[in-house]
């Protein structure tokens, strides 16, 4: 049997680790395992790892106290759902005998072990899940700072920017457009620009019907293109228009007192300028260590632990996971394998290797929807797709973009029942 | 698709420095990938691209196939005079594509 490097470095640490703390069994008992973010990933793994091993210590850090889920919130931009059934609340994860610490994590120590709090508090672990989500790397975009974001919201972290956007939209004459600044890979959910241009031009054909949607894209190649284009033509005509990276669509900075967006190739002055900027690791990962020259964490794909700091490990949007989407869903998978890592290791079991499944819903007008699934598992250092996944059909009929509009809104229910029910 | 994309500033003060780009579409083809079949896929690339100012030839690159799809150069060059700069773009299978754009000095 061919035994790689990897798989030789966790045989050994299998077998070393025993011998230099044989405490390690008696600590796993009382282990305590801390999780910094409160989103899908975050939610997921604490959770896990209490059902897997109620006798962890389970600390899960959050600030914000009311949870805003991204998925489905480019509906709330078109006014066709409200904020608050987007917003969840923490109190059924505490009762499960989490504890759940209404701060923001500062300062990660790896050495010793311990995270600081706003409040100048400290809490000590011997395993730390990182699960941040994403942070803006505005050094990215010049003229794109945090002083712009009231005049070209990003709405790319849901709560006010979502409804500063609905805001701007709403208050927007007939005749306007409306122009979204959508960035290269990787990216926080790759679809979701083109499913939100779907559904403001929606809510414009009703209300602003002379107005249009210009997406200027650091992309030539979109998830799903055939999907989104048919889809565009049937319902909005040429309302959207979308100029790709090879026509000059890559925006290479903003003037926000002028409301400017600047490609490579022109200048736009749009009523609406929906800039979503160029991303990274949210920001404590950063300071853990975690995140690397690109921005985001590089993990080991089979443990999530992070390949710069120990005890460490990373999930969701902000590790490098090669063809896994950054999504709720594969958030939620890997927060659920990266628990049963973690409860392997502290008991001396060599982890198994997880097979990730995540879907991703588009809808692009009420009752219509198509989705694309995948199941994903470490090669390397990243994560590949497998077979048994895919894209809805080019040419399916009306009555299943109609049953995965349904399903779209199923799969919400389902999932943050999961994650906070 | 012919579509080439040019970006010169109108205007300019004699002396100053200013930034050209060019932007092509083309699918660069580089004659090693094979289909499903495994018949190879013919070469079709640029090989070679050139700005002239006012006739004078003041960048120019040979192009390869590992260059990607839709070449996008940018370059510099000092604003002397009011004219023309033309752009040419050469390649595999008779490949030719111009394109040109007036500068005023002030």
């Amino acid at each position: 049997m061919k035994v790689t490097r990897r798989e030789a470095v966790r045989r050994l640490a299998a077998s070393v680790i025993p011998l230099a703390f044989p405490a390690i069994a008696r600590a796993q008992a009382a282990a305590r395992v801390v999780v910094v973010g409160g989103g899908f990933g975050g939610v997921a793994c604490a959770r896990a790892l209490k059902r897997l091993e109620p006798k962890l210590v389970v600390t899960l850090i959050e600030p914000t106290g009311i949870f805003t889920a991204c998925p489905l919130s480019n509906e709330v931009i078109a006014d066709l759902r409200e904020i608050d059934a987007q917003q969840f609340g923490y109190d059924k994860i505490a009762a499960q005998g989490i504890t759940v610490v209404p701060q923001a994590a500062t300062k990660i120590d790896p050495h010793a072990h311990s995270v600081a709090l706003a409040d100048g508090g400290t809490l000590g672990y011997e395993r730390l899940v990182l699960s941040p989500g994403i942070d803006f790397k505005l050094d990215a975009l010049p003229g794109y700072d945090e002083a712009a974001f009231e005049k070209m919201p990003h709405a790319w972290q849901a709560g006010e920017q979502t409804l500063l956007l609905r805001k701007q939209l709403e208050a927007m004459d007939d005749g306007g457009t409306v122009a979204i600044a959508v960035p290269a890979n990787p990216a926080r959910c790759p679809p979701a620009p083109y499913e939100r241009a779907s559904l403001i031009a929606h809510y414009l054909k009703a209300k602003k019907p002379r107005s249009k949607v210009l997406i200027l894209d650091a992309k030539d190649e979109i998830p799903q293109q055939r999907l989104f284009e048919d889809a565009w033509k049937t319902f909005y005509g040429d309302m959207i228009e979308r100029v790709p990276l090879s026509q000059g669509g890559r925006v290479t900075s903003v003037e926000p007192k002028t409301k400017t967006i600047i490609t490579e190739f022109g200048n736009y002055t749009p009523e609406i300028a929906n800039v979503i900027p160029p991303q990274k690791a949210g920001r404590i990962a950063e300071i853990a260590g975690a995140a690397d020259r690109t921005g985001w964490c590089p993990i080991d794909p089979v443990t999530f632990a992070s390949k710069l700091v120990p005890d460490i490990h990373v999930i969701g949007d902000a590790c490098l996971g090669g063809g896994i989407p950054k999504s709720a869903s594969a958030a939620n998978a890997q927060g659920k394998a990266c628990a049963a890592t973690i409860v392997d290791q502290l008991s001396g079991k060599t982890p198994e290797t997880p097979k990730l499944r995540g879907i991703c819903y588009d809808t692009v007008a009420p009752g219509y929807a198509f989705s694309l699934a995948g199941t994903y598992v470490p090669k390397d250092d990243i994560f590949v797709e497998t077979g048994n996944g895919g894209s809805s059909a080019v040419d399916a009929p009306r009555e299943t973009r109609a049953r995965e509009a349904a399903e779209a809104q199923a799969w919400f229910k389902t999932i943050t029942a999961d994650s906070f029910g | 698709m012919a579509a080439a994309l040019i970006s010169v500033p109108k205007q300019a003060k004699r002396g100053d420095i200013i930034e050209i780009k060019a932007l092509t579409s083309h699918i660069m083809e580089t004659g090693y990938r094979r289909t499903a079949a495994g018949d190879l896929v013919p070469r079709d690339i640029i090989t070679s691209f050139a700005c002239r100012y006012n006739g004078r030839e003041i960048f120019r690159a040979d192009l390869f196939p590992a260059i990607a799809a839709n070449p996008f150069f940018s370059f510099f060059t000092v604003a002397n005079e009011s004219g023309k700069f033309e752009f040419e773009w050469i390649g595999d299978n008779g490949y030719s594509n111009t394109a040109s754009a007036a500068i005023t000095i002030l």
